[in-house]
């Protein structure tokens, strides 16, 4: 009697030892290869830019595609820095590329401004945290969306993204969009409300109807800007920016996380 | 029960005392009367039916809204076969050109209050 309790016992907890060790391992490797399927096909189209960072180097030209995008996209100008919405800043190049600098790197090239914006990864960490869906990287063309309609403002994007590329609304943008000549917002773009995050759309609205961005508009129309900023479909072989990236050396940030940008840097 | 006539008395009392928020808001209310909402002078039609579009419009705003942002589509065929461009300040508001005197009217009366306007930009607006 007491032998065959001893037994049940001893198969019983292995039994429940064993399970409780494989079947996390399981929904592990399950949950793993789900992962795997939902890493984007490549897609038919993907918008990408080169930026020539030498040619930035003109505080004009970067002036003129920050001031034309943020015009454009209503963007607000907030003094206070922790609390500031941006779509296209510059950045200096140690922090831009902080793997590419080195303990001799020159401090003029350290320093150097880079353009930075969102970089519509192939691979975007910011979409796989939403919990909402409100930012989705769009299979058409490839950019990385938002929807301000869902966004519920819990900045986990924010967290997620590993280039500082998006900003949260602390404050009721309206108050701090600089008016056109006659006192009204500069542009139908919809502004935010309080408490939504924003970032660079590669200018959805304008490629809908057939334009370039807002900056690189910008850069084009500044005499020293030809060329600094260029803009195309990554996967049409024959596109501009398909041929620079193949005659180019170039570069793109932070590589080594995986998130594949689609905005490329000639050094 | 000799109290009887006492305790219906003081029941009475009650209930019109526990209801009195309703007595108030009829008293402060006034005469209602359905709004009053200014149409388009140009237009006969909006783009669906207007018994339609009165009952419907927030889900068919909803949808257009889903349509462009979503899906990158910018133009609703109608029942009749008109193309319109999705747009709300461009389409509805191109002839609806005084939303203070249709949309905002009938949400006042209605107590619903859209947030449309905290992003949309409506020109010669606030």
């Amino acid at each position: 009697m007491d032998e065959s309790r001893r037994k049940f016992l001893k198969e019983a907890g292995c039994a429940a030892l064993s399970a409780g060790c494989v079947f996390p391992l399981l929904s592990t490797a399950c949950s793993a290869s789900g992962q795997e399927e939902t890493r984007p096909a490549s897609l038919s189209s993907q918008w990408a830019m080169v930026v020539d960072i030498r040619r930035c180097l003109n505080e004009e030209v970067r002036r003129a595609c920050t001031e034309a995008c943020h015009r454009e996209h209503n963007v607000p100008d907030i003094p206070d820095p922790g609390d500031e919405v941006k779509w296209i800043w510059s950045e200096e190049y140690q922090n831009v590329f902080p793997d590419q600098v080195h303990a001799h790197t020159a401090t003029a090239t350290r320093e150097a401004p880079v353009l930075v914006l969102c970089n519509h990864c192939t691979n975007p960490p910011c979409v796989r945290v939403c919990p909402t869906g409100a930012t989705w990287k769009r299979d058409t063309d490839g950019i990385v969306m938002m929807d301000m309609h869902r966004c519920i403002g819990c900045r986990y994007c924010i967290a997620a993204c590993p280039y500082g590329a998006r900003s949260f609304n602390w404050r009721d943008p309206r108050d701090y969009i600089e008016r056109d000549e006659s006192g009204e917002i500069p542009s139908d773009y919809p502004t935010r409300s309080k408490g939504v995050v924003e970032k660079c759309n590669f200018c959805a609205e304008r490629i809908r109807a057939g334009r370039a961005p807002a900056c690189v508009e910008a850069a084009n129309g500044v005499p020293e800007g030809a060329g600094a900023l260029t803009f195309g479909d990554a996967a049409d072989p024959a596109s501009e920016v398909s041929r620079i990236l193949r005659e180019r050396h170039t570069i793109s940030r932070r590589v080594s996380l995986g998130t594949e940008p689609n905005v490329f840097y000639i050094v | 029960m000799r109290d009887r006539s006492r305790v219906i008395a003081g029941l009475g009392v009650f209930v019109v005392l526990a209801a009195l928020p309703i007595w108030h808001a009829l008293w402060a209310a006034g005469d209602i009367s359905r709004p009053e909402l200014e149409l388009p002078q140009d237009e006969s039609q909006c783009i669906e039916d207007t018994e339609f579009m009165r009952n419907r419009h927030q889900d068919f705003l909803n949808q257009w809204r889903n349509a462009v942002v979503r899906d990158g589509e910018t133009e609703y065929t109608s029942t009749a076969g008109e193309i319109h461009t999705m747009s709300l300040t461009g389409t509805c508001l191109s002839c609806h050109d005084n939303r203070d005197t249709f949309c905002t009217r009938c949400h006042d009366y209605a107590n619903v209050e859209p947030r449309c306007w905290d992003c949309h930009v409506e020109r010669g607006g606030s």
